[in-house]
């Protein structure tokens, strides 16, 4: 088969897309190939395209259900007034804020990157404070559990004199964080 | 200059460990949409919480801005490792807080606010998170990150989100790219949310046999698991890249040392040398003594080269604007003098 760009070389890369539902096929030589944007994900096949975040973000969107919600175009964000349509130009989000904002957008794109959703590491000490009791409760929750299935009894009193004492620091850190207010 | 690289521990094929924390000021937009009055504000601030007393023997650290430095200044401190290419393309909004030893390097401004890098010789991912975690926490004694509870810290591109952590391991692989390993390992590492990349990062070559090998997931998991999965992934690399120098000591041992003169034979005596073929070269030879091939060589003289052949590097150790073959005259004259 012939490149149908150039039709001069033999078609080498072969390229069959489906974009709600519709079929369309593409037949192009390496040369073609290479100048050709929508071939972006050649790079596997060793033609060495840089294949950016942006490239895949739109592709992530397909799947996650998310391209034709076009109403969302028209929010922005309060703090720094991007929209969706900002974002998957530039593949970066315009503040912290933006992931509240565009929640429906960004939580089932940060899925489809990490795996999860939920953060389990390091905390800020001074400002994440409340999280950072209630992880520690939630730790010692679960080995208590597991004291108890052991019959470990008098080690589980520990734990639990432990989850007692946190639960009072965690109830002072509300009270005090309300009382800013 | 090069002290990084001079304190490195021989002819290891794990050369560095580095960790780099993101992180962001909370309701502030993040850097690309800044202008540069509000830039400088963000770099203030973060200078600010690290130019006091108050750092329990952590420090002193120096700002620098790059409006004074020349363009070689500034891409020898790419090649050194302590910045990246990014943090330059947006000069006159960024800058970096640098310690004495150059160890650490907190870029501000690049993609996100704060990108917090601590870089040790060896295989030291474990000290340098602890290091990297002290400073943060003092950063964060006086700015409020943007955190959220179930995300982490936010990121301006979502891939950082979480732990805002990229650890990596910069490793001299010499054999395994000889046996076209490499792709085989970044096959199997994307599989685990880790990957392998040239010697600079995303999208760069890997002159030299050198690699680096690091998280990509960032959310769902701890630092310390991440810490862990990436020590055990990297001790296999060091295994595989040991048996395939066995290997290649064992089916083509003669073609190997040839090579490995020729190599050392070449650095010694050549007049012209690109940066290419010097840190090829340098490669062969790092390897040779590592293997015990090659005795009269110190590892830290290679080392300190690996540095010195790079492009801007070697410009600063000119007085006057030198062409590609004026550079490739002045690299092959620093060998000759360091071997």
């Amino acid at each position: 088969m012939l490149c149908q760009n150039c039709n001069k070389k033999e078609a080498t890369v072969h390229i069959t897309k489906i974009i709600n539902g519709v079929k369309t096929e593409m037949h192009l030589c390496e040369d073609c190939a290479r100048e050709n944007q929508e071939v972006n994900l050649s790079q596997p096949f060793g033609i060495g395209i840089p294949f950016s975040f942006q490239n895949i973000l739109d592709g992530l969107f397909e799947v996650s259900g998310l391209e034709n919600e076009e109403a969302n175009d028209e929010i922005r964000c309060p703090v720094c007034n991007m929209s969706m349509e900002d974002f998957r130009r530039t593949g970066r989000v315009g503040c912290g804020n933006c992931y509240e904002t565009f929640k429906n957008e960004m939580i089932p794109l940060v899925k489809r990157i990490h795996g999860g959703v939920q953060h389990t590491g390091k905390v800020p000490k001074r400002t994440g404070g409340l999280l950072k009791v209630r992880r520690d409760i939630d730790k010692l929750k679960e080995e208590l559990k597991t004291s108890i299935d052991n019959e470990e009894y008098e080690k589980a009193a520990e734990i639990r004199d432990k989850i007692k004492e946190l639960e009072k620091d965690a109830n002072n850190e509300n009270n005090k964080g309300e009382g800013e207010k | 200059m090069t002290n990084l690289y001079s304190n490195m521990n021989g002819s290891d094929i794990i050369i560095t460990s580095r960790i780099r924390l993101a992180r962001n000021i909370k309701d502030i937009p993040f850097p690309h949409e800044l202008d540069e009055n509000k830039s400088n504000e963000i770099i203030d601030k973060v200078y600010g919480t690290l130019s006091g007393d108050n750092l329990q023997g952590i420090g002193p650290f120096h700002l620098v801005r790059f409006n004074n430095l020349s363009s070689a200044e500034r891409f020898s401190m790419v090649e050194r490792h302590l910045i990246s290419k990014e943090l330059i393309s947006n000069a006159s909004k960024s800058a970096t807080i640098l310690n004495e030893n150059e160890n650490v390097s907190i870029m501000i401004n690049e993609e996100d606010h704060i990108r917090l890098q601590v870089m040790m010789p060896g295989f030291k991912l474990k000290e340098a998170l602890n290091y990297a975690n002290e400073l943060d926490d003092i950063i964060e004694g006086k700015i409020d990150y943007a955190f959220d509870n179930k995300l982490g810290y936010l990121t301006s591109c979502p891939t950082n989100v979480g732990t805002g952590l990229r650890a990596s391991v910069m490793l001299h692989l010499p054999a395994l790219s000889i046996s076209k390993s490499v792709g085989g390992i970044r096959n199997t590492l994307n599989q685990v949310g880790m990957t392998i990349r040239g010697i600079y990062g995303e999208g760069s070559s890997s002159e030299c046999s050198i690699y680096q090998v690091s998280n990509q997931v960032t959310l769902g998991l701890s630092e310390g698991e991440i810490i862990n999965s990436l020590i055990a992934v990297v001790s296999k690399i060091v295994d595989q890249e040991k048996a395939a120098r066995q290997v290649l000591n064992e089916k083509q041992g003669k073609e190997l040392e040839d090579d490995l003169y020729r190599s050392i034979g070449i650095l010694k005596y050549a007049r012209m040398l690109s940066s290419h073929e010097a840190l090829n070269l340098l490669s062969n030879v790092r390897m040779g003594i590592d293997m015990g091939i090659i005795k009269d060589v110190k590892p830290e003289v290679v080392n300190e080269l690996i540095v010195k052949v790079q492009p801007a590097t070697l410009q600063l150790q000119s007085d006057k604007e030198l062409s590609g073959a004026g550079r490739d005259e002045l690299r092959a004259a620093i060998v000759r003098e360091a071997l």
